[in-house]
């Protein structure tokens, strides 16, 4: 067996599990995304913009994904960089795997599960109940795009530890000792050190939590009460509810072209801040 | 007077959660239980001397699918169904008609038995989704003992699909206390005070149908319109309500039970587990009108276990097993044989058996008020605005 075909060999299984799970579902749906609504449901086959042409009416629901996916990244990312840091360089190693094992505790739940308890504590006898208690009155949290954005921080947590763990981590504690001999305050150290050598772990973190959270779905059923709605949600609806097939993936296709450019977009972005394209590892 | 149900204890709680793990549980069921829904069926317990008669000659199989609502069966009956059968049930729970309409029409859903609304039949035997019933593996079934207005949406064009299983009504439930003891008679005051005194507490389903209809009734236009001009109105309505609702869902029973919120769209079944655990709590029927409905047995086109399914369906239509079933679930039972089987009490119940000034506005939804591609999108529109 020549290294060629061994190589081929190797790769069939994944090739084929792309080339069955991904490339031909896609190229079925942006067929679909041509057609027209058969009478009770589903596609038939047509050639027409129209499905296109009808996309603003799902506006609201890609302005909220657009809103909430960016914000709920850079707000999980200002809280998951001070811990990961405080993991990856301040803890002993003692505690260092002890803690964190607890980052990685919530995984062995799921999601669904822990979005559940949330619907508990944000609801009126939650943490409503407690703020009224200490004075502060009629707060209502649940059904919120803020309960949504606690949702989401909290379950994507720790998908944005990780990656920086590991990058600062790996970081050469002798550089940190280095700038400090030669007269840096800790807050230069950082921004001049530290930082950047994390920036491909940060470019990880936001894409994994970027990416995910455009197609998010369960989270906002739960904790947005139906009122807060994100594309996945509407995707649902369009195949489950009204069996509009063919808009259903005009939507889709159109979720996919916004999350390529937004991809790119954000590439550029990080290339510019110092990285390294090869630096973001899911890419 | 508010009966707390919110708390199990910590062994029952993780014994729940590890059958939830395993999927043997359905995820309303899950939180039903365990107090994070809430909803427990506690229409009454249970009836002496309601023991089903086992009877299935053969081998059926090791189980049977079913797809159905929430809170829709009294589980005892199918650990007895299991007993006398050796066949497992398998539970399926769903939101809506249209999503059982979309799994079946994306085939192979596996199921063997389903519980289609009365207006969702005629549109399965359309698509060729739906086998036609033979009477005689359901010894149980005596057409002559259900009333006809429950049980003719299962003939289509002379043959026999789906059997009934029971009817009820969608009203409205309001919680009495936050509106000085008082309940609200009409759908005109459902919305008026959903956007002024109630405004961040009332829910409408997650279902077109019926929060529609409702939208509609508020102008008195019919439950069923699909005019283009009375749909606009009820979606300016709904996108006005929109912004002072606590949340568009059909799981509104946890919600109305811890209080969050105080006024929703109900199914009669519901109305009254809720007003059982809740007096203050009130179903009331839409002066205007609203909707009247009756569920059915049927068996998908190539159920994978068809024996089973009509050893189920059969079971199921046994009056001793449906009073059981009426008993948990709290809705009404079109059946005379099962209906004799009910504690007087129940017989008599406002909520099950309401008065028939009540019923007279109440329409049945009609097949093209489920397929109509405006209300659908309608809704779309509505819950995405």
């Amino acid at each position: 067996m020549t290294a060629r075909t061994r190589n081929w060999l190797l790769l069939a299984p994944a090739g084929a599990w792309f080339l069955v799970m991904l490339i031909i579902p896609l190229t079925v749906v942006f067929i679909f995304s041509f057609g027209e609504r058969a009478p009770a449901g589903g596609v038939v086959p047509a050639f027409t913009f129209e499905q296109y042409a009808n996309l603003p009416a799902r506006w609201a629901a890609f302005k909220n994904t657009m809103t909430l996916a960016p914000i709920g990244t850079l707000s999980a990312l200002l809280i998951a960089y001070p811990l990961a840091y405080y993991l990856a360089v301040k803890s002993s190693p003692k505690w260092k795997t002890i803690l964190l094992v607890l980052v990685i505790v919530p995984f062995w739940t799921s999601i669904l599960i822990r979005s559940y308890a949330w619907i508990f504590l944000l609801g009126g006898r939650g943490i409503p109940a407690l703020l009224d208690w200490v004075g502060i009155e009629g707060v209502r949290l649940i059904n919120t795009p803020f309960a949504v954005l606690i949702g989401i921080i909290y379950g994507y947590l720790p998908l944005m530890v990780f990656p920086i763990f590991v990058s600062l981590d790996k970081l050469d504690k002798r550089l940190l000792e280095a700038s400090s001999d030669l007269g840096a305050k800790p807050w230069r150290t950082f921004l001049q050190i530290t930082l950047p050598l994390s920036i491909p772990g940060i470019a990880t973190g936001c894409m994994l939590v970027f990416i995910l959270l455009m197609g998010e779905y369960l989270i906002p059923a739960l904790l947005g009460g139906g009122k807060v709605f994100f594309v996945g949600n509407a995707l649902v609806d369009l195949f489950l509810q009204s069996r509009n097939w063919a808009y259903g993936s005009a939507v889709a296709v159109t979720l996919v072209v916004v999350m390529l450019i937004a991809v790119t977009v954000y590439m550029r972005l990080i290339t510019r801040l110092g990285a390294s394209r090869e630096d973001v590892s899911i890419m | 007077m508010t009966r707390d149900i919110d708390y199990i204890s910590k062994q029952k709680f993780m014994q729940e959660l590890e059958s939830y793990r395993k999927g043997s549980i359905t995820r309303r069921h899950f939180l039903n239980v365990t107090g994070l829904g809430a909803a427990a069926a506690v229409v009454g317990t249970a009836v002496p001397g309601l023991r089903p008669s086992p009877a299935f000659a053969g081998d059926i199989g090791d189980r049977v699918v079913l797809a159905t609502w929430p809170n829709y069966h009294d589980p005892e009956n199918f650990e007895a169904f299991t007993e006398a059968t050796g066949a497992h049930v398998q539970v399926n729970v769903f939101g809506s008609n249209e999503e059982m309409l979309a799994k079946l029409q994306a085939g192979a859903t596996g199921w063997d038995v389903y519980v289609p609304t009365n207006y969702t039949i005629s549109t399965y035997v359309d698509e060729g989704l739906i086998e036609p019933l033979d009477t005689s593996k359901l010894p149980n079934y005596d057409g002559a003992a259900f009333d006809a207005r429950y049980a003719e949406a299962g003939s289509v064009d002379g043959s026999l699909y789906a059997v009934p299983k029971n009817w009820g009504s969608t009203g409205m439930a309001v919680n009495t206390k936050h509106n000085d003891g008082k309940p609200i008679a009409s759908w005109k005051e459902f919305f008026d005070i959903a956007r002024d005194k109630f405004t961040g507490r009332a829910m409408v389903h997650d279902y077109q149908l019926t929060t529609i209809g409702s939208a509609l009734n508020y102008y008195g236009y019919s439950f069923n319109s699909v005019d283009e001009a009375e749909l606009a109105d009820a979606e300016k309505l709904l996108i006005d309500v929109k912004p002072h609702l606590f949340a568009i869902t059909s799981d509104y029973q946890p919600s109305m039970r811890n209080g969050d919120a105080w006024l929703t769209i109900c199914w009669s079944g519901d109305g009254k587990q809720l007003n059982t655990d809740m007096p203050e709590i009130h179903y009331v029927l839409g002066r205007e009108g609203g909707e009247i409905w009756s569920d059915y047995y049927a068996i998908p086109k190539g159920a994978p276990h068809m024996n089973a399914a009509y050893a189920l369906i059969n079971f199921l239509l046994d009056p001793k097993v449906n009073a059981k079933e009426v008993l948990a679930h709290g809705y009404p039972t079109a059946d005379a044989r099962t209906f004799e089987l009910l504690p007087e009490a129940l017989k008599n119940d406002p909520i099950l058996f309401p008065a028939q000034e009540l019923l007279t506005p109440l329409e049945f939804g009609a097949a093209a008020t489920l397929t109509d591609p405006n209300r659908a999108e309608l809704m779309a529109r509505f819950k995405s605005a």
